[in-house]
């Protein structure tokens, strides 16, 4: 434990030293909110907070993306085989990544919250502990993912591509961008088995105070099983070096990760009632009246 | 005498096609400086890292400080120091920084101050890892190999690529390590480290071992020749220079051929000779006592650096 700290302390100076990662994880998603905020909330407070939830996922799902590129520069640079040479394995190097990840992610969150507030005049946050709580799982599981993709790709080449092709899914089907309810009945059915979008529900309806702790618990649910193969997954795949192929057997594990969210899927398609809720959500959203229009003289 | 620090037997390696170990046997003894001394891609770089627990052998034995290197895990690690032939550190990471992160890894640490001020790198201590020169660099890799104490120390190729200015920097810091009696595994294809560092050297050429000893030893081997190496403005008949008196053996390399005489002064007078009655003209003459070099040449048919 006390070399997975070591790790995430460092992890996190170099990151504060990387000029691109500042970009990325700060500018980026700032950018995303006023996008949105401006685009499709039109600036009301009511409906920013609905923005903010979609926010919140693209900035959480970051993690899968990030982690995964700069695991890859490390393998390649040959920075992992220096480490390989200490008496460190590679769950407290992973697990220092997702740790890293999440304590940098945290203030962005912050900043969100507060343009959100300051700027859009957002009234609440909605129910924080548990966006913490969807937050915080949704991070590492994220971060698993993405450190998977590392540990089965060859090159930096490969590794962006097969990101290109999962971040499209992560940010198309899950709700995250267009509202799921806009889309063929059978692609809403196909994001059941995308962990994007139990976050992206999750989240949205938290940032607006429209759940418990039990109402998102199915999501938080998920994201933990996701997390915890994912995370086993990656440990099970890591390679040290560049030259090193990645086993047949590995491409199974890879598999292995995907279980969790067929059986959620699966139960989602023939018990669940989600996609009913996510079209609720949007329909209450658009007969909901704009707070920031005055109200007529009596 | 007590157990090797390093015992190899038969070690096999492949790599697809390419056989990179083929049966080598070798063992270290506690405080010796070894060198394993061959070209590029003769095995030395597979041998140092199945030692290193870095890669598994196809077959054969590897016990470093009476461990096995592939199954010992943290409690091997705990007894070695290494520094990589090719490695990095994140660019950002401070000389100090490094330092201090490897050194929590282990359970016996040594001091980092004393290592920033053995190593010259108290000026550099808050440099990034990218600011650093080659030399730098190569010594806090140096200086990160002993973050533990170890009883063992790999070098591959620690001088590899650098000037002659911080090589020479380097050995003083291998000499260092030879005073203080460690037990040095090193690898090169310098002729000059091998003879200057290490107490034996083993030569090692397309995967197998061909000859070891002491450095001493090795030239006494080389059937006493010195080494005569001209250029001249066209080649000579064939069999012409291993015909003249003293010569022992001759090879040609790249335009310059080398002449392995025992008897120096009669050679080069012959030589003259020849080249007068041939109306041929001699561009250089150069002449080296006995090395490794010649060893290896005598040995492989083939320079170090080719």
């Amino acid at each position: 434990m006390s070399h997975t700290w070591t790790l995430t302390k460092i992890r996190i100076r170099l990151a504060m030293r990387n000029r691109m990662f500042l970009f990325f994880s700060l500018i980026f998603p700032l950018g995303f909110l006023l996008f949105f905020a401006m685009v499709y909330g039109k600036g009301r407070s009511d409906t920013v907070a609905y923005v903010l939830g979609a926010v919140l996922t693209m900035t959480v799902m970051g993690s899968f993306w990030g982690l995964s590129v700069q695991l890859v520069i490390f393998r390649e640079q040959g920075i992992l085989r220096r480490f390989r040479l200490a008496p460190i394995g590679a769950g407290p190097i992973l697990a220092s990544s997702i740790l890293s990840n999440y304590f940098l992610m945290i203030p962005t969150v912050a900043i969100e919250a507060l343009i959100c507030r300051w700027v859009f005049h957002m009234q609440t946050f909605g129910n924080i502990p548990v966006i913490f709580l969807l937050i915080t799982v949704g991070s590492a599981a994220f971060s698993s993912f993405g450190l998977i993709v590392a540990s089965v790709t060859n090159t930096m080449q490969e590794t962006q591509i097969i990101n290109q092709i999962i971040w499209m899914a992560f940010l198309f089907l899950s709700g995250a961008t267009f509202p799921l309810s806009s889309f063929p009945l059978w692609i809403q059915r196909v994001a059941l088995f995308i962990p994007a979008t139990y976050l992206a529900t999750g989240l949205e309806d938290a940032t607006r105070n429209l759940s418990s702790y039990a109402d998102v618990f199915e999501a938080i649910i998920a994201l933990t099983v996701g997390l915890t193969v994912a995370f086993e997954i990656s440990r099970q795949v890591f390679r040290w070096e560049p030259e090193a192929k990645v086993p047949r057997s590995a491409k199974l594990w890879v598999l292995a990760a995907l279980v969790p969210f067929l059986v959620f899927g699966t139960y989602e398609s023939v018990f669940g009632k989600r996609l009913n809720h996510i079209q609720q959500n949007l329909d209450m959203l658009g007969n909901r009246p704009a707070q920031s229009e005055k109200a007529p003289p009596q | 005498m007590g157990e090797p620090v390093i015992q190899v037997e038969n070690l096999y390696k492949s790599y697809g096609a390419v056989e990179a170990l083929r049966g080598v046997s070798f063992s270290v003894e506690e405080g010796e400086v070894f060198g394993l001394l061959g070209p590029n891609g003769a095995g030395k770089t597979t041998t140092v890292e199945i030692l290193e627990g870095m890669r598994t052998p196809d077959s054969g034995v590897a016990r470093v400080c009476g461990l096995d290197p592939q199954k010992s895990g943290e409690k091997f690690k705990e007894r070695i120091g290494a520094v990589l032939q090719s490695t990095a550190l994140p660019e950002k990471l401070r000389v100090k920084e490094a330092l201090d992160l490897f050194a929590h890894f282990y359970s016996n640490r040594a001091n980092t101050e004393d290592l920033l001020k053995r190593f010259q790198l108290v000026e550099k201590r808050n440099a990034f890892y990218s600011e650093l020169s080659g030399g730098q660099k190569q010594r806090l890799a140096l200086a990160m190999a002993l973050v533990n104490n170890p009883q063992m120390v790999f070098l591959d190729e620690p001088t590899a690529g650098l000037d002659p200015q911080v090589r020479r920097e380097i050995y003083a810091i291998i000499e260092e390590l030879k005073v203080g009696k460690k037990t040095v595994l090193l690898t090169t294809h310098y002729i000059e480290e091998a003879e200057r560092l290490c107490d034996r050297v083993a030569i090692i050429d397309h995967g197998k071992l061909i000859k070891i000893g002491t450095p001493r030893e090795l030239k006494q081997a080389s059937a006493g020749t010195t080494r005569i190496e001209v250029r001249l403005s066209r080649a000579p008949a064939d069999g012409v220079l291993a015909g003249m008196d003293g010569v022992a053996d001759t090879r040609t390399f790249e335009g310059t051929h080398v002449l392995y005489s025992r008897r120096p002064p009669q050679t080069i007078v012959a030589l003259v000779k020849h080249l007068e009655a041939d109306n041929n003209e001699l561009q250089s003459l150069e002449m080296f006592s006995p090395s490794l070099e010649d060893v290896f040449i005598e040995l492989t048919g083939r320079r170090l650096r080719e």
